[in-house]
């Protein structure tokens, strides 16, 4: 029903389950909820809605210009209320479905529709159904919020939260469904720990189709675009890496080794990015840059997640390196060769890493490596070739289906309400315009 | 009398204003500004956009002399804010009609 881990976790309870019915003829409720688990899961869900408010909206807030500081504070914030409630209403149950209801392929049961079949005393795993509804409630804030540094600085409120709510229903939580619910990329043996095609990739490509459609900024190119405050953006990003803890160490959903290697590993992995793109930097401009060393981090992060409970400590470290070093790569291409303006590079940190990830877990999950081996493969592959194409399966559907549905709604969209404010709106700056407030008043 | 203003390095300031001081000059004004002479901008770069800044910060400094002050305040900032590398600023000296101490009335030299 949710993680790999999981549901190695729970045919354990199960397998234990069974031998315990052999003893007591009725067994109605097959799970117990685990104190442990329950902690830490809980100390988690903390963990990973600190990482959007106020790390990510911060680390955002800090990049834009002085007169949009506030746009994208509200955006965040905004998101992580309407999401909650979209998550309440229909997309927990399209993602994860009902408890003892066969899932299919696609997406969930509607059993759970305003979280119907959630209560007190409900089970999921060896933790209450209520946390990890909320557990799966957060990743659902966060990753819409990711999209909002792809059109940062120029898209109608109003525009963006319906946008948001729709790609939410109809993106994210199919998606979610496909990898964590039961669904038929999770059944083929994608392993996603935490959501390299899930959260990162969805968002990713649904960031760089809306900056495609939307357009550049005006003046994109030729007018100096510099980030207003980085020490915002520096103190948000220390929020991220903290609040990834929570992110890929609770994606075990169990207080357990695989917790506890995922947080090794991601911290390895955001440190290596770090370095590799600060090294970068020095190498080919000269100086080391802190929005570069930042920005490493956050690559190092989001390759690592999807890999996060499949490798080991000296896989994480050459996923951190190459993390910082392709993706460092791939912003300066399309910022400068392409000419894309995803404002605030959600798609060469973000989808990068997160398709770089996917695809090194198939071969880092092996455990013939050395000392650079994972956790084996899933059940029924035998190889790294045959965990490749598994994992570039995910990445390929994951790409394709977030790139069509995202640029039909945003069209839609665009032609109901409109995505863009006007030029003088967007040269006026949207703090002002949108929510006549400003930033600063200094 | 006149106006002396000075563009001078900002991490110059407090070199300058005790230099004044010592050659007799109690008060002065001084604003933040950004402008480039022969010392050109500088090169920024944010994840491989690069931004070529032209103005440099600098501080504007104002002080109104008697005309016989005039030379010594020149050299006395000239020897503060020298650093004999490009940027170092300049100083332009313009004639002052006249000035007024809000408070007394006082004119001219005695206003200063």
């Amino acid at each position: 029903m949710m993680h790999c881990r999981q549901l190695v976790h729970r045919g354990a309870v199960l397998a234990w389950v069974g031998a315990i019915a052999l003893l007591t003829p009725a067994v109605a409720s097959a799970q117990e909820i685990d104190g442990a688990d329950t902690a830490w899961i809980l100390t988690s869900t903390a963990l990973v809605l600190f990482m959007t408010i106020p790390g990510l909206s911060l680390f955002y807030a800090g990049l834009v210009r002085v007169k949009n500081v506030l746009s994208v504070l509200m955006q965040c914030f905004a998101l992580t209320c309407l999401m909650s409630v979209v998550w309440f209403v229909a997309g927990y149950t399209i993602a994860f479905g009902s408890d003892g209801v066969e899932q299919g392929m696609w997406i969930g049961d509607f059993g759970n529709l305003f979280f119907a079949g959630i209560s007190i005393d409900s089970v999921n795993g060896t933790i209450p159904a209520s946390l990890f509804a909320m557990f799966q409630m957060t990743f659902a804030i966060i990753t819409p919020a990711l999209i909002v540094g792809g059109f940062a600085e120029r898209m109608r409120f109003s525009a963006m939260l319906v946008f948001s709510t729709i790609w939410m229903l109809l993106v994210y939580a199919p998606v979610c469904h496909w990898v964590w619910g039961g669904g038929w990329l999770g059944e083929m043996g994608l392993q996603d720990f935490a959501g390299g095609t899930v959260v990162h990739i969805t968002a990713a490509v649904a960031a760089l189709v809306a900056a495609m459609i939307m357009g550049p900024r005006r003046g994109f190119g030729h007018v100096a675009m510099a980030p207003h405050n980085l020490t915002l953006t520096v103190a948000g990003a220390g929020m991220l890496w903290v609040g990834w803890f929570g992110f890929n160490g609770g994606s075990a959903v169990a207080a357990d080794g695989s917790a506890a290697m995922a947080i090794l590993v991601t911290h390895l992995s955001a440190a290596c990015g770090a370095l590799a793109w600060m090294a970068m930097e020095w190498i080919r401009h000269g100086k080391p840059s802190v929005l570069g060393i930042v920005t490493g981090m956050v690559a190092g992060l989001g390759t690592i997640t999807p890999a996060s409970g499949s490798v080991g400590p000296a896989a994480a470290v050459v996923i951190g390196f190459t993390a910082g070093v392709v993706c460092y790569y791939a912003t300066n291409f399309l910022k400068n060769k392409l000419r894309v303006d995803d404002s605030l590079d959600v798609f060469p940190v973000h989808g990068v890493g997160g398709i770089l990830g996917t695809l090194l877990v198939g071969v880092f999950c092996s455990t013939q490596l050395g000392v650079f081996s994972g956790n084996g493969f899933s059940d029924g592959i035998e190889s790294i070739g045959g965990q490749l194409a598994v994992q570039a399966t995910g990445v390929i559907t994951t790409i394709v289906y977030t790139a069509v549905v995202s640029f039909i709604i945003l069209k839609v969209v665009d032609l109901t309400i409109g995505l863009r404010v006007t030029e003088e709106e967007e040269t006026q700056g949207l703090d002002l315009v949108l929510h006549d407030e400003r930033g600063y008043d200094l | 009398m006149k106006m002396i203003t000075a563009i001078i390095k900002p991490f110059k300031l407090d070199d300058v204003r005790e230099a004044l001081n010592h050659v007799g000059i109690t008060g002065m004004t001084v604003e933040e500004v950004k402008g480039y002479g022969r010392q050109k901008g500088h090169t920024e770069l944010y994840r491989g956009a690069e931004y070529h800044v032209e103005f440099q910060p600098k501080i504007k400094l104002q002080v109104a002399v008697a005309d016989d002050q005039t030379e010594g305040v020149i050299d006395a900032i000239c020897g503060a804010a020298n650093t004999e590398k490009i940027g170092d600023g300049k100083i332009f000296v313009t004639a002052l009609e006249q000035s007024i101490r809000i408070r007394t009335g006082e004119t001219g030299n005695d206003a200063l």
